[in-house]
């Protein structure tokens, strides 16, 4: 633990709070369809053209019921578009390398996986799809998704926000103006930046190089003495599969491939860019609830979290393992396995943070190599239902839902009972919080369960012994969570686990989504107590308190047996005995 | 009622209490509860594991464990039935006093006849003389009575019960001391104000308020979640070669599950219901008792429950030229008649000037004319004199001129600092003005600030002119006030105050208040108030004491306070639990973890049975505090929340690591395991 990590550690969350306010304030407008930007001059005309294109009309608004099924209804054309580029993309243009059809699981697996925002990838990118594949099935939904999860969670912000009514926005709207005005522009200028960095955006085909030395005969792609080296239009997509915490490489090493992520400013800049819309979005809720200390309070517990996780990964990871200590290798690198050279431990556990406190999923570094303690803290990030900043939208509402949980469980001990910025919280609200968390606790643990006892869960796996089961615990928490990271040590393209995953993810996203959906619905219609000093404080350090506890109690408490088998055991076996498996 | 308290732990109390609680072992009365309906479904299987046991624990173990989930089911059940257990006491007691009795119905044709008082129903006219029992709960149309309700009020002083106005309503099962009253039966048997009231304190009428169904579906999730835990924990374990024993994964489940305030919440609602009981206050359900805590709006009505009800004479201002004891003698002589409590307060004032209170009978040649309302005057001719005293109108027209400015100026004074003026005149000479006060109770103004401090707006609702309710308001410390107010305008405010998303508390008594009790969230209908104000609240104040009001809003305070102490406690108890039996579950299979062992238990099996046996005892160890209910405090939300979180959070965090601990080495010494 180096003076070079605190400093960039110190620099990472100063931008990060520094940034939020700006990023919350044009989200504000955004998210307002009345709202003004300074790309109106440009834009305005254009998004006037989509409305009538769409036959919407931007002045009315939906209530939580048609919300939630034009969004559930864009979701599914999109999902079977998907589908059909994929399984199609042998009659599509821009396939240079002259790649067939993606298999019917595999294709399904995918279309699901970029429809939810998870970007699970049970393919390489560079020998499966084609670049028609790539740019309009995948990214479509890199843009997509992640519009309509910041939509979502603005509807519930302005659940809690608004009282005594019904209208909660409209989603195309919110769909056309976050793409037109925030993913669109903001992945232009930063794909550009990549590509200053040295991020490949072309149309060749792969480059066949002659390798200096020869390749690992295991790699059945190289031939003895030559090299291929991917091309493809990356910047665009890196720049939004970030952005939009999709995560999606488009390389399969993904942020840790050079063509990716080629510098240390990419890199400090591809971390930042993750968590910038949702740490924004706590300064929107701020805002537009009129309580910025209640905004704040919930950056700080997202932070306090977020750092807790930064330093447990990095010290595990920092440490090195004992049992090459003990074999002569030199720990002071820290453990090394599985990271670039170029990023070191530092680098990676902190890109390993960041990316599972989101749902993002991009990885600079192999998380099945990490110690099992640094392991297990994207593993756990990842089960406390991504809420430390989280996906872009997802992440806000996911947190909220265990705001409304934090508040109900200790509310009553002001004297009254439960309200949350004003509004009662009632059995009804109770029942569907609850049913959105125990939709991902059920879908985590239940597939995990399943998949261990059976001979395809097994049987996929490259480790034995506590390491195989972490990695089972870890596919379907990142697949149930929307994060799209893989503790790569598990070969997930068999039809079970395509299917299972595929399943995991859509349960994730929106089998937890109605439920959020509903509760914005609900606390809308509540009538608003005026805040006075019995009013519970959601805003002040003693709120965050409150908040990090109830999430690291309830995902403890759910999680701990099955980590108590994988990572924790693990953790022993390796520093306590001799025990190999 | 009030006469018959029971301390907390009363030993009748408690022996019915312990032979309820395996009553209550029933599946039926189970059900109801989630979370202790799981753990008995584990004892039952724990103990059937006795029977059919695969052989890899000792029987010692696995008994033990089965008898102590068994006893953290009782110990519930007995939380449960000890709260019930105070209310069954006094429904008992309120049983005897409802004797049978033989009523005077009176037939259409005048006639009596005589009929058991069960045959009774609504709209029969019945003649009640004294010394008899009132047979029903009905309503005075004839006559007068002093009557002696102690039966249900417990206080003895008889209380005046009249045809006409707001002091009509009798209750059956009272007694009648002195004249005789027809009274019209208003309720059905069995739908009595004493049947009412025994049901409600015997719990029979309990359902579950708002706030405890969205609890009991909290803990129902929490409960399900762990299920799921525990269900996948075979699987996973069979994966990396663990198997877990039936008793180990039920004793995990069973502390995990918030068994804590599962056990408790029932208890905490009933002791809320009781401890309005014990301050004479009849909560006709217990989300009135919630909606209480929920109040940041207390209307209050000016006489009587801000001022004492009369107004007393505070100042003698005499005109020029007239002598502050020429003033305060003749203001006497003029109050000697006048037998309201104004009046008396001016004879009082005067004697602080020397002048002792004279007896009409020491002056026979006086003629005394009394205060009439009518006049709004009273006064004496005495030796020629014609001394007068009263309202200043009334005065005036009375010496048919006009009053000298320095009076007029002392009239407004008085008028502006919210009393009330009088004059005295002696012939067509203005001697001086009285200063009437209106006398704020003592310690209403610390109240008042305490439920700012809570957030609680306070508003005075006067008759007064605009002028004096401020001069008062102001005096008392209130945050507001309604001057002039019409009956109906309670309602209106009430309205609009829940309009503005208030929760509105207020008291009442007569029938005109009753559409607004009925529309308050929490109405306080006096005890001697109407049938229709009864009716129309959702609490009834035994003692008829406005002020009451003030305690009516603390109890529900601490019954949710207790509630949500309780369940952070419940909760964060787990964290402790998790390290005592997970290492135990998986050290056998992976020695290498034995340093999870934190609190460093003995063994594995007595690491378990500690956990279990801390998770039954820390239930009976919460009784007292589930019915006291937690101390209440007068703060504001922050501060009140940081006090709680630390004791309940932080302590409900700690505490159970030493509680295990300590139970482990018991375990230990006494070689349970």
């Amino acid at each position: 633990m180096d003076l070079y990590g605190w400093i960039q550690l110190a620099l990472f969350l100063g931008l990060l709070g520094l940034l939020a306010k700006p990023v919350g304030l044009y989200l504000v407008r955004v998210l307002d369809a009345q709202g003004k930007t300074f790309l109106d001059r440009v834009l305005k005309p254009v998004e006037r053209r989509l409305y009538r294109f769409m036959g919407v009309d931007p002045r009315k608004e939906q209530d939580w019921i048609h919300y939630t099924v034009s969004l559930l209804a864009f979701s599914l054309a999109g999902l079977l578009f998907t589908f059909a580029v994929l399984r199609l993309q042998h009659f599509l243009p821009l396939n240079p390398q002259k790649l067939g059809p993606v298999g019917p699981h595999l294709a399904f697996n995918t279309a699901v996986s970029f429809t939810t925002n998870t970007n699970w990838q049970n393919y390489a990118g560079e020998t499966t799809l084609s670049y028609f594949s790539q740019m309009v099935g995948l990214v479509f939904h890199n843009f997509v998704s992640a519009a309509a999860g910041i939509a979502a969670a603005a509807v519930l912000v302005r659940g809690i926000a608004r009282h005594s009514t019904r209208a909660l926005g409209h989603f195309w709207v919110d769909l056309v103006r976050v793409n037109l005005y925030l993913l669109l522009p903001a992945s232009l200028i930063f794909s550009i930046f990549l590509g200053s960095q040295g991020v490949v955006q072309n149309f060749n085909p792969a480059v066949i190089a002659a390798a200096v030395e020869t390749a690992s005969p295991r790699d059945s792609r190289t031939e003895a003495g030559a090299q291929t080296i991917a091309q493809g239009p990356a910047a665009s997509q890196v720049a939004i599969k970030m952005l939009g915490t999709n995560g999606g490489g488009f390389f399969n090493a993904n942020a840790a491939h050079p063509y990716e992520n080629p510098t240390p400013l990419s890199n400090f800049i591809q971390m930042l860019s993750i968590l910038l819309i949702s740490s924004g979005l706590t300064y929107y809720l701020g805002r537009t609830v009129r309580n910025q200390g209640h905004g704040w309070a919930v950056w700080s517990a997202m932070a306090l979290l977020f750092l807790a996780s930064v330093l447990i990964c990095w010290r595990a990871e920092s440490g090195g393992n004992p049992r090459w200590t003990a074999l002569g290798v030199d720990p002071a690198a820290g453990n090394m396995e599985g990271k670039e050279v170029r990023f070191g431990a530092f680098d990676s556990a902190l890109f390993a943070s960041v990316t599972t406190a989101a749902s993002c999923g991009a990885v600079n570094s192999m998380h099945d190599s990490f110690t099992p303690l640094g392991g297990l803290i994207p593993l756990f990030n990842i089960q406390l239902g991504e809420v430390v900043f989280g996906g872009v939208g997802a992440g806000l509402y996911g947190m909220l839902v265990f705001v409304v949980l934090a508040v109900f469980l200790t509310g009553l001990m002001v004297g009254r009972s439960p309200e949350y910025l004003g509004k009662k919280i009632e059995a009804y609200d109770v029942k569907i919080s609850v049913l959105a968390v125990v939709i991902l606790f059920f879908s985590i643990l239940g597939f995990s369960a399943w998949a261990a006892v059976t001979q395809w869960g097994t049987s996929a796996l490259h480790n034995a012994g506590p390491h195989g089961l972490s990695e089972i615990l870890y596919a379907y928490s990142s697949g149930t969570g929307n994060n799209g990271s893989a503790f790569a040590g598990l070969n997930g393209d068999s039809p079970s686990y395509n299917v299972t995953l595929a399943l995991a993810m859509l349960a994730g996203r929106f089998l937890m989504l109605v439920p959020v959906m509903a509760l914005a619905g609900s606390l809308a219609t509540k009538k608003r107590i005026p805040p006075s000093g019995a009013s519970f404080p959601v805003a002040g350090w003693m709120f965050t308190i409150i908040l990090v506890a109830t999430v690291l109690i309830v995902g403890a408490l759910t999680f701990l047996p099955a980590l108590g088998l994988g990572p924790i055991v693990e953790h022993f076996v390796m520093t306590g005995s001799s025990l190999l498996y | 009622m009030a006469a018959i308290h029971h301390s907390l732990f009363d030993r009748r109390i408690v022996g019915r209490a312990m032979l309820d609680s395996f009553k209550k072992l029933n599946p039926l009365s189970l059900r109801k509860n989630p979370v202790m309906f799981v753990t008995a479904v584990g004892a039952v299987m724990t103990t059937l594991g006795l029977v059919v046991r695969s052989g890899k624990e000792s029987a010692g173990f696995v008994f033990q464990i089965s008898l102590w989930l068994w006893f953290t089911v009782l110990f519930a059940n007995f939380a449960e039935a000890m709260a019930e257990g105070r209310g069954k006491a006094q429904a008992r007691e309120l049983r005897k006093t409802r004797t049978s009795t033989i009523a005077n119905r009176l037939r259409e044709d005048g006639t009596i006849e005589a009929v058991p008082a069960e045959r009774l129903r609504k709209a029969d006219l019945v003649l009640v003389v004294a010394g008899e029992i009132i047979p029903a709960d009905g309503e005075i149309i004839e006559g007068a009575a002093s009557v002696d309700e102690s039966a249900i009020t417990g206080e003895s002083a008889p209380v005046i019960r009249e045809a006409g106005g707001d002091r009509s309503a009798v209750t059956g099962g009272t007694r009648v001391l002195s004249d005789r009253i027809k009274v019209r039966v208003t309720a059905d048997p069995g739908e009595s104000f004493l049947d009412r009231m025994i049901n409600l304190v015997e719990g029979a009428e309990r359902r579950k308020t708002p706030n405890e169904i969205a609890l009991t579906i909290l803990l129902s999730a929490l409960t399900i979640i762990f299920l799921a835990v525990i269900l996948t924990l075979g699987p996973l374990g069979r994966y990396s070669g663990v198997s877990f024993t039936i008793t180990s994964l039920v004793a995990l489940l069973v502390c995990l599950i918030p068994t804590t305030i599962g056990g408790l919440l029932n208890a905490i609602g009933i002791a809320g219901i009781d401890r309005m009981v014990q301050k004479n206050v009849l909560a006709m359900s217990g989300r009135a008792v919630e909606a209480a805590g929920d109040v940041d709006v207390l209307l209050l009505d000016k006489t009587g429950t801000i001022t004492l009800g009369n107004r007393q004479a505070a100042a003698f201002l005499p005109a020029a030229g007239v002598t502050i004891d020429e003033l305060a003698n003749a203001a006497q002589l003029a109050s000697l008649a006048d037998e309201t409590p104004e009046g008396r307060s001016i004879v009082v004032l005067a004697k602080t000037y020397g002048f002792r209170g004279r007896a009409l009978s020491e002056l026979p040649e006086a003629k005394f004319i009394p205060f009439s309302a009518q006049t709004r005057m009273s006064g004496v001719d005495i030796d020629g004199r014609r001394i007068r005293k009263g309202a200043p109108d009334a005065v005036r027209a009375f010496i048919g001129q006009n009053v000298p400015a320095e009076v007029l100026d002392s009239i407004s004074v008085i008028s502006f600092s919210g009393g009330t003026p009088l004059l005295v005149a002696e012939g067509s000479r203005v001697l001086g003005a009285v200063h009437l006060k209106d006398i704020v109770k003592g310690g209403l103004r610390d109240r008042f600030e305490r439920f700012r401090a809570m957030g609680i707006k306070t508003v005075m609702i006067t008759g007064d002119n605009p002028l004096t309710a401020a001069a008062i308001a102001r005096e008392a410390g209130m945050d507001d006030f309604v001057a002039e107010a019409k009956p109906e305008d309670k309602l209106r405010l009430i309205r609009s105050e829940q309009a503005a998303g208030h929760l509105v508390a207020m008291t009442g008594d007569g029938t005109n208040d009753a559409p607004a009790l009925a529309q308050a969230d929490v109405g306080v209908a006096m005890n001697t108030g109407t049938q229709a104000a009864k009716e129309a609240g959702n609490m009834v104040d035994l003692d008829s004491n406005p002020t009451k009001l003030i305690e009516v809003v603390e109890i529900g305070k601490q019954m949710l306070i207790t509630r949500g102490a309780l369940t952070t406690f419940s909760i964060a108890n787990d964290v402790a639990k998790y390290f005592a039996i997970i290492p135990a579950m998986l050290v056998g299979a992976f020695p290498v973890i034995a340093p999870l062992n934190i609190m460093g238990l003995r063994s594995p099996a007595s690491a378990i049975l500690s956990a279990v046996i801390f998770n039954a005892l820390i239930i009976i160890a919460l009784i007292p505090l589930a019915l006291r209910g937690v101390r209440f405090r007068p703060l504001g939300a922050t501060a009140l929340l940081k006090r709680n979180l630390l004791i309940y959070g932080l302590g409900g965090l700690l505490a159970p690591f030493a509680g295990i601990k300590l139970v482990d080495m018991v375990v230990n010494a006494l070689h349970l395991i």
